[in-house]
């Protein structure tokens, strides 16, 4: 790249960067050759920074307010909505702002799957944002612990004794991760330590998944390598920037639509009941964006093989990239996958329906097919897949479908040699 | 030269290793245990609780180490009913003469085994306990029957100080 010529204009400039290359960094970014044909699914990652730098902003403002003691919190919280000044807002904010966060989050990971995005040579950016998935879902389970309602008391209480399933030291490992015999102020105090540290933890990990990135460069929906800079690329500034922002514009609609006219409909009317350690509430669910798991979870009779299941639905997903043995990377041009892609996508949207039913008679039995399909889909069917397709033909370059009027190299080829 | 041979400096590499290691593990352990409970915590160890207004078919729940705790006073059918079960259609064997040391009354943690929910009395496929988080059954001596719970629902330390008074704990 050519980022190392680079040389500020002014003096001052060019002392300062001597000293500090910040100025070649920024450099760097601005004329980041991107793709050019990145479509509006590619502007996720930058909803997503969005969405972190307004968890944190929110987060920060809402700490100055919250009192993490098992006997304040649910007060707080509520002198929050009532009482200080746009106190609802920050909080409305915060909330949903984890569910748009999860939102964007499951978009970009689908984008990634459809395009093959995951693959060679990028495999440790993916590895790297399934950490920050993992991440995430801790931050967003321990935030929701900490307003002290029902839901929060035993989501917690259910979570936390997820980890009894270990043979022989789980019971330990609960005691140990609650501070006591129960859930009580000792989780409470620690659990809003955490949920304070998690959030720069991520910015961390952002930067190494961008720097990660800036390796090979992005990814594109054609899925090829192409050269860079070329007339395959655009400068990141102003390009990419425009994109991103207008796509970001209509995502803080929707955002605005949850905050200001139903900031209450992806949350749960138990958790504005104090906590009680005496009652638990009669149907217990986690947020939306853990449903999924939740149903694998519950669709195994044993307690450690339905924690094992849940993990490993997860943990599958690092090595999706080894796990996908086929060279092309892009659906478009892998008609198989492609049908077996959407068969996934609905497969996890029936596994967050069941999730939140009861688990019992026709719900469980469809937990369990779609718990088995799911696995299928990583563990046979893709391994598989890359041996048996027939893909299609892959174009040399960006602009040659472009100007042949086809995705397709075949059809492209014969409508060029018509024009001849 | 090119022989490979142990020598002093390999011998301060390891040495050196090994100390730092040890080191390391005693500053990182009261970091973690810290997080156990605390005195305070432990200190919370027992509880009394007056049962004399309890009528047989009830049941009474008191918060002990911050966990419900279920004093059932059970009816003779419910007894006749536990006792009659045999063994094997157990999924965790254990005598309810093992469980209730007085028949008519029944001490446990109101803590479904499975992910620590409080179960709901009266209500289930064996006239016990039913956990409404994820549908465990419990029987009326608050054995596991059927769903994902693996235990029986635990029996804690308790005592009757007099006719009238259990000491829990």
């Amino acid at each position: 790249m050519s980022d190392h010529d680079y040389r500020p204009k002014s003096k001052v400039g060019q002392w300062f960067n001597d000293r500090l290359p910040l100025l070649t960094l920024a450099n760097h970014l601005t004329d980041y050759p991107t793709p050019k044909n990145l479509n509006y699914w590619w502007t996720f990652g930058g909803i997503l920074t969005f969405c972190l730098i307004t968890q944190i902003i929110t987060g920060l403002t809402l700490a100055m307010h919250y009192i993490a003691h098992a006997d304040m919190a649910f007060e707080s919280v509520e002198h929050i909505m009532r009482d200080v000044n746009y106190g609802w807002l920050i909080r409305y904010i915060h909330a949903n702002g984890a569910s748009m966060f999860f939102l964007a989050v499951y978009i970009h990971i689908f984008r990634s799957l459809f395009y093959g995005s995951y693959k060679a040579p990028r495999e440790i950016i993916w590895i790297i944002g399934i950490i920050i998935y993992l991440l995430m879902m801790a931050a967003a389970f321990m935030g929701y612990v900490l307003p002290w309602g029902q839901m929060s008391f035993w989501g917690a209480t259910v979570i936390t004794n997820l980890f009894s399933a270990i043979p022989f030291v789980g019971e330990g490992i609960v005691t140990w991760l609650w501070g006591g015999y129960s859930v009580d102020n000792p989780t409470l105090t620690r659990f809003f330590t955490l949920h304070y540290l998690i959030p720069f933890l991520i910015l961390g990990l952002v930067v190494l998944h961008i720097w990660a990135l800036h390796v090979p460069g992005n990814n594109n929906p054609v899925g090829i390598d192409i050269k860079k800079p070329s007339k395959d690329t655009v400068p990141f500034h102003p390009y990419i920037v425009i994109k991103d922002g207008f796509a970001l514009l209509m995502f803080m609609i929707v955002f605005a639509f949850f905050v200001f006219y139903s900031p209450n409909i992806l949350g749960h009317a138990d958790n504005y009941i104090e906590a009680n350690p005496m009652v638990t509430p009669a149907h217990i669910v986690p947020e939306w964006y853990l449903l999924p798991f939740y149903a694998i979870l519950r669709s195994v009779p044993d307690k450690l093989l339905g924690v094992v299941a849940m993990l490993s639905a997860i943990l599958i997903l690092a090595v999706l990239p080894w796990l996908d043995t086929s060279k092309i990377r892009s659906a478009v041009f892998r008609p198989l996958y492609k049908q077996f892609y959407w068969i996934l996508v609905a497969d996890v949207l029936i596994l967050g329906y069941v999730g939140a039913m009861p688990a019992e008679g026709l719900y469980l039995l469809i937990a369990r097919v779609a718990t088995a399909y799911y696995f299928l889909h990583f563990l046979v069917i893709l391994p598989v897949l890359g041996f048996k397709e027939k893909t299609l033909p892959v174009p040399l370059s960006i602009t040659e479908p472009v100007l042949g009027g086809s995705p397709n190299l075949a059809t492209a080829r014969k409508k060029e040699s018509k024009i001849e | 030269m090119s022989e490979k041979k142990t020598k002093r400096r390999d011998f301060l590499f390891t040495a050196t290793t090994a100390v730092g290691a040890v080191g390391a593990a005693a500053v990182v352990w009261p970091m973690i245990d810290q997080m156990n409970p605390d005195a305070s915590v432990k200190a919370l160890a027992s509880t009394e609780v007056d049962v004399s207004a309890l009528t047989p078919g009830n049941t009474l729940t008191v918060l002990w180490r911050g966990k419900p705790v279920f004093i059932r006073r059970r009816t003779q059918e419910e007894i006749d009913e536990a006792r009659k079960v045999k063994m094997e259609d157990l999924i965790h064997p254990e005598k309810d003469e093992d469980r209730a040391k007085n028949p008519e009354w029944l001490v446990m943690l109101g803590v479904c085994t499975h992910l620590g929910c409080v179960p709901l009395n009266d209500k289930g496929d064996y006239n016990g306990w039913f956990c409404p988080c994820h549908g465990s059954h419990y029987d009326t001596s608050g054995r596991i029957r059927k769903g994902p719970a693996p235990l029986n629902m635990e029996i804690p330390k308790y005592e009757f100080v007099n006719a009238n008074t259990i000491k829990i704990g």
